[in-house]
């Protein structure tokens, strides 16, 4: 048996989501039991076959994790039954670079998702996690040769280990949140990559997630490290069946953007319905560097996410692009953390969020100002699409400014999808959904066009096809 | 054979308020026809009515294309059937450039039948089609590029309304006040622009307050509008007359007519602002 088209479309009331199908389960390697407790965390290091200090760093984190309660802000946690989830799940044997050598299913799934093709037109390497691990890698010979790596985490830590110890939990210590704790005690998998100074990559690196199982959860770990002059931009797509259980998405994510470097984070994430989604990114920037994350929320049921970007030292940039899509029973509460530590550091965010049929989408965003940091800049602008009366849309912008010699801007909107701009367009032969789509992608067209060229028609191909059948 | 768009006793409210009380239009491709009457007198609601915007309930009465009736269908629909509407007050799109807008709106116009998510008209096609009927109307290229309407002054927008007539090529076209807010020389390019564009297979309903839209598309038909009915009718003399005259001439001639009006502006002001 290959796939499984039959979803529960009907039940959730999410017809529309295309990648709901699910492969077989039976041939996997191994899959945890359910629940987390000090031997899952044991065996999975064990069967990472990991060094003693991470063992230890898992343990004390999942320790932190146990401390620590669910933050009672943001979205309805409560029914998450950290019990009820498989911590760790391998599908397949190990991680190849031919995709010839993937097993089957799991080809055919990234096959239906295109990311070989993506791979053949315009990337300059891929990485492919199915479940808890890696199962597909490539990089363009002449970037290794150039000393850039690009691997997965679990590798990382075993083939570059004073590299990846140097900066491992830096950026995002376990006790910053009892979601890191989590990750921190049983990340598997993850994006590990090294851009050497000086060394601009033209082409994406794109990392796939997938996950495939119910009940199932993941937690990669991603660690970039852009040294001085260097360039990247690290794309990821994420995507899981539909099923009537819950899944849970639970990534670090952190970034060290050296003197005069450029990394450009982007996320286009399509998790089902059923997905909880709660991940840390963090960036640090020094000086004269460009950190941007991109952050496209269409999925999930709950997503709580909110990149942010340290500007550590005098001439850094961080900039966050962040676009949520809530329908029918989807809540995104995104947003963005701009921390300003130096002087003359510069800070931008847009945030569009389009909620219908009953989404929610929040936004939720701090800008501090650390005392001394004079001559700061940050802009923030936060405009919300409302599609229908039943739809929600919220703004929570944090402030904490410790300086006054600094320039903040603030604005924020929420329009509703306008009767006479659908009455116009519909005037000139375009249907009801067509005209509302239009009205949208045009919504979001500011975000988009700064977009490379495959993920913008990306991106508008996306946010159409959670417009399909919006009409009732 | 030519079309014919037809109205009968059309009666349409807004808000519950009666504003066409019984209208009656006939109109065959090819003609072009003058729809005059003073400030608040319908024809708007007229245009809007039979471009079938929501707001503007038929409470009685029909709109039909060769004997078939609209009543019922969609503004989409209606534009497929060959209606187009050059608005008073064009609406702004804001992130939705012109050319991508006018190439789906074309696609679908031009292929009544497509289905949702079909193919769209041909690229290369589209662009230089585009950019001849641009060039007629003197609009520059890079508008093609302009999120539609967005930051358009009032004589672009209304260039923009007569390009996408040029690009749809309806069957029954009503231009509202299309000529309003022009300097003379846009009026007189614009009225240009437009006798090029009539012909056998186009009709034109021209709602306006000014002469010379009029004098270079004569009107063989003038409808005269007041309080929701038409009051007179005749050809272009009579549309001449009412611009050099005014209507005060047509209120004596139909004095519950313009009881009517008077009591409904009176009703108007009566109302609390907080009301309007
Ligand atoms: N949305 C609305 N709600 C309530 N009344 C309306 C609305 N739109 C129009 N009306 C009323 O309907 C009547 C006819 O208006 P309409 O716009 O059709 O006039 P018009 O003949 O086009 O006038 P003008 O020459 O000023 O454009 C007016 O009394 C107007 O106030
Ligand atoms: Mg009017």
């Amino acid at each position: 048996m290959a796939t499984d088209l039959k979803t529960t479309d009907e039940e959730i009331g999410i017809g529309e989501y295309q990648y709901g199908f699910h492969d077989s389960t039976a041939n996997y390697v191994f899959t945890a039991r359910k629940g987390i407790d000090r031997d899952i965390v044991t065996q999975i290091s064990e069967m990472k076959n990991e060094p003693a200090w991470m063992r230890e760093f898992r343990l004390s984190s999942l320790e932190m994790f146990f401390r620590k309660p669910l933050p009672t802000w943001g979205g309805e946690l409560r029914q998450l039954d950290f019990q009820d989830i498989h911590y760790y799940v391998k599908a397949a044997q190990g991680q190849e670079r031919s995709w010839e050598d993937v097993p089957d299913e799991i080809r055919k799934t990234y096959d239906r998702l295109g990311i070989p093709e993506a791979e053949r037109k315009y990337l300059a390497g891929v990485k492919a996690q199915y479940e808890s691990e890696v199962v597909y890698g490539s990089l363009q010979e002449d970037l290794a040769k150039q000393g850039v790596i690009f691997t997965d985490t679990d590798s990382a830590l075993r083939d570059h280990p004073e590299l990846f110890r140097q900066y491992f939990g830096t950026v995002i210590p376990p006790a910053d949140n009892k979601f890191a704790a989590l990750n921190s005690a049983v990340w598997s998998g993850g994006s590990f990559i090294y851009v050497p100074k000086g060394v601009k990559i033209e082409f994406p690196l794109q990392a796939y997630f997938r996950i495939n199982s119910e009940n199932m959860g993941q937690f990669e770990r991603t660690l970039i490290i852009v040294d001085e002059g260097a360039s990247v931009h690290y794309v990821e797509g994420c995507t899981a069946p539909t099923y009537s259980s819950e899944s849970l998405h639970s990534a670090v994510v952190e970034i060290i953007v050296k003197r005069g470097a450029r990394c450009r984070y982007t996320t286009i994430q399509n998790w089902s319905s059923n997905v909880y989604n709660l991940v840390t990114k963090r960036a640090m920037a020094y000086g004269d560097s460009l950190m941007e994350w991109v952050d496209g929320n269409l999925g999930s049921r709950l997503t709580m996410k909110y990149p942010a970007i340290y500007l550590m030292e005098p001439g850094a940039r961080g900039e966050t692009l962040s676009i949520a899509f809530a329908g029918k029973g989807q809540h995104q509460d995104a947003g963005a953390k701009m921390v300003h530590c130096a002087p003359n550091t510069y800070s931008r965010i847009i945030s569009k969020s389009i909620s219908k049929t009953g989404g929610r989408a929040s936004y939720r965003g701090l800008v501090k100002v650390a005392n001394g940091a004079t001559g700061c800049k940050s802009n923030v602008v936060c405009d919300a699409l409302l599609l229908d009366s039943d739809s929600r849309s919220d703004t929570y912008p944090y402030m904490e400014i410790d300086e006054d010699n600094v320039v903040i801007e603030h604005e924020a909107s929420v329009s509703k999808i306008s009767d006479e701009q659908l009455f116009y367009l519909m005037s000139r032969g375009l249907t009801e959904a067509e005209a509302s789509s239009m009205i949208v992608t045009g919504f979001i067209e500011p975000l988009v066009k700064e977009l490379p060229m495959e993920y913008a028609v990306e991106m508008n191909r996306l946010i159409e096809l959670q417009m399909e059948g919006s009409i009732g | 054979m030519s079309s014919v768009l037809k109205v009968e006793n059309l009666c349409v409210s807004i808000d519950e308020k009666l504003i066409l009380k019984g209208v009656d239009l006939e109109v065959r491709q090819g003609e072009i026809h003058a729809l005059m009457g003073p400030n608040g007198s319908g024809k708007s609601t007229l245009a809007y009515a039979l471009m079938g915007h929501p707001k503007y309930e038929l409470v009685d009465g029909r709109i039909s294309i060769d004997g078939e009736s609209l009543n019922e269908l969609e503004p989409d629909a209606r534009a497929r059937k060959g209606i187009f509407l050059a608005f008073q007050y064009p609406v702004t799109v804001p992130g939705v450039k012109v050319a991508d807008f006018l190439r789906h709106a074309v696609t679908n116009v031009r292929n009544p039948n497509r289905k949702e998510g079909e193919g769209l008209i041909p690229m290369r096609e589209f662009r230089a089609e585009l950019k001849s009927r641009m060039e007629e109307l003197g609009i520059e290229p890079e508008f093609a590029r302009r999120y539609l309407n967005d930051g358009f002054s009032g004589g672009e927008k209304k260039r923009m309304e007569i390009l996408q007539l040029a690009m749809l090529r309806p069957k029954f076209a009503i231009l509202d006040e299309t000529d309003s807010g022009l300097d003379s020389d846009a009026v007189r390019f614009v009225s240009e622009a437009i006798s090029r564009l009539a012909g056998p297979d186009m009709a034109i309903i021209i709602i306006t307050h000014h002469e010379r839209l009029l004098e270079f598309n004569r009107p063989q038909h003038t409808h005269v509008l007041l309080a929701g009915r038409v009051v007179e009718r005749g050809d272009a003399r009579l549309a001449h007359e009412l611009h050099d005259q005014g209507y005060t001439g047509v209120r004596q001639r139909h004095p519950e007519a313009a009881a009517e009006e008077q009591a409904a502006a009176d009703a108007g002001n009566r109302q609390p602002a907080a009301a309007r």
